[in-house]
């Protein structure tokens, strides 16, 4: 099975009112060629963005954003995103904010099959708001559901032709769990090399996740 | 010595060897360059770092190497690189000694405003609820108010980041520890008296009986 494509022509798996799950830490492993080619090459629109920090002002999401194309955003810090903070101004329910964690333990619960935590996070504070409390050997928990998209770009440093993936650092971030956690996922990697020349040892995500390879790009 | 950096020297005596320590943003940054002789500890970066080091010399950044805040930074002998449901595994599940954070506001619940501030731009609370409640002990890292305004309460009005879960705050006025019975000062900075300390909190301060001058 070739997984090898263009950014183009992977990023056409993102439909219409699709969520999008995006990794990356700030700038760190962040898909910005799959980004990129979303916002030049696909039309898809009223998308539900999954990022942690939906980028920052350098970033092609926020150029995503202007175009009018997200609707939703789920994340946790977005501080460094002002297109974010907007739309948290203008339309309070557009934007969800987790705390880091949560957001990561959903989205690795929706990639590992199962439906929901309880998490000490958030007891307290408006977090909570709407979400079942409870109290396991006298302390309190809030239920958090696990976290799916349709569609998730991540980034790898390094991957082999069969999708294994090496982020290499602080890359792993939400990238390493958002591949486990859609039903299309598309990979960019730095470098792509054969079948077995990828160390098995040093495998961050195994390539039977990774359903398009693409060439990352200095963008 | 200025504010922040005196309040971070004073911090950094509260570490002992072998802790692992999360520090905040902004002040709390500065703590690393105070650790005591003798004193070894691992920094956590919350998105997937155990052992992480000082700032990325220039010419030497690497994007894939970066804190909490962005910033390229270096990481050390012994460090692991992680993805964050790990490293939230790390600090949920109680494997962080310490978090220093500083805060907008505090009270003598132990409670915990630091993340939004009503009608203002709403930034994220990022890792800091998670912090907060995983961290074994959770010290506040601040100037005591905010340009005469007070920051240490007796009921935070601003939405909470967490409910009881601070231990300790330091300020460059004082140390103070949160008690079952409120706000204990425990050490005051040199040419302060009770009364100055008190009338810069908003809530009632217990004064230790072994009341000690605060040295950085």
């Amino acid at each position: 099975m070739d997984k090898i494509t263009t950014a183009a022509e992977a990023v056409k798996a993102v439909k219409d009112g699709d969520t999008l799950l995006v990794g990356g830490f700030l700038m760190a492993g962040s898909p910005e060629t799959l980004i990129k080619a979303l916002l030049e090459t696909s039309s898809a629109k009223n998308l539900t963005v999954v990022s942690n920090d939906t980028g920052t002002v350098d970033s092609n999401m926020i150029k995503v954003m202007k175009q009018g194309r997200v609707k939703k955003v789920h994340g946790s810090y977005i501080g460094s995103n002002p297109m974010t903070g907007q739309m948290l101004i203008d339309d309070a329910d557009s934007v969800t904010l987790y705390p880091q964690g949560t957001l990561a333990e959903k989205i690795r619960c929706g990639g590992a099959g199962i439906a929901g935590f309880y998490t000490p996070v958030g007891v307290g504070t408006v977090i909570e708001n709407g979400k079942e409390k409870r109290t396991f050997d006298g302390k309190d928990y809030l239920l958090e559901k696990a976290l799916r998209g349709n569609v998730a770009f991540v980034k790898a440093t390094v991957a082999d032709k069969f999708g294994n993936c090496f982020m290499r650092g602080s890359t792993k971030n939400f990238g390493a769990l958002m591949a486990r956690a859609a039903d299309y996922v598309i990979a960019e990697a730095k470098k792509i090399v054969e079948v077995g020349e990828l160390d098995a040892e040093l495998v961050t995500i195994p390539g039977i996740f990774i359903d398009a390879l693409v060439q990352s790009e200095d963008v | 010595m200025d504010a922040k950096n005196f309040i971070a020297k004073r911090v950094a005596r509260e570490l002992k060897d072998g802790d692992v320590v999360n520090l905040g943003i902004g002040l709390p940054t500065l703590i690393a360059n105070y650790v005591p002789e003798g004193v070894s500890i691992t920094l956590q970066a919350e998105h997937g770092i155990l052992g992480a080091g000082p700032a990325a010399k220039e010419g030497e950044e690497d994007p894939e190497i970066i804190n909490a805040g962005g910033f390229p930074i270096t990481v050390l002998p012994g460090a692991s690189f992680f993805d964050s449901a790990t490293s939230f595994g790390i600090i949920r599940g109680g494997h962080v000694d310490v978090t220093v954070l500083g805060a907008l506001q505090v009270d003598e619940k132990g409670n915990l405003a630091n993340w939004m501030v009503p009608g203002k731009r709403v930034p994220g609370m990022g890792g800091a609820m998670d912090l907060v409640v995983g961290a074994r002990k959770v010290i506040v890292a601040m100037e005591h108010t905010a340009k005469g305004s007070h920051k240490i309460l007796d009921t935070c009005t601003f939405p909470l980041t967490a409910v009881g879960v601070v231990n300790q705050i330091i300020t460059e006025m004082g140390v103070m520890e949160i008690t079952e019975d409120g706000i204990k000062l425990t050490e005051i900075a040199q040419g302060l008296t009770v009364e100055d300390v008190q009338s810069a909190t908003g809530a009632k301060l217990i004064i230790a009986d072994n009341l000690a001058v605060m040295e950085s």
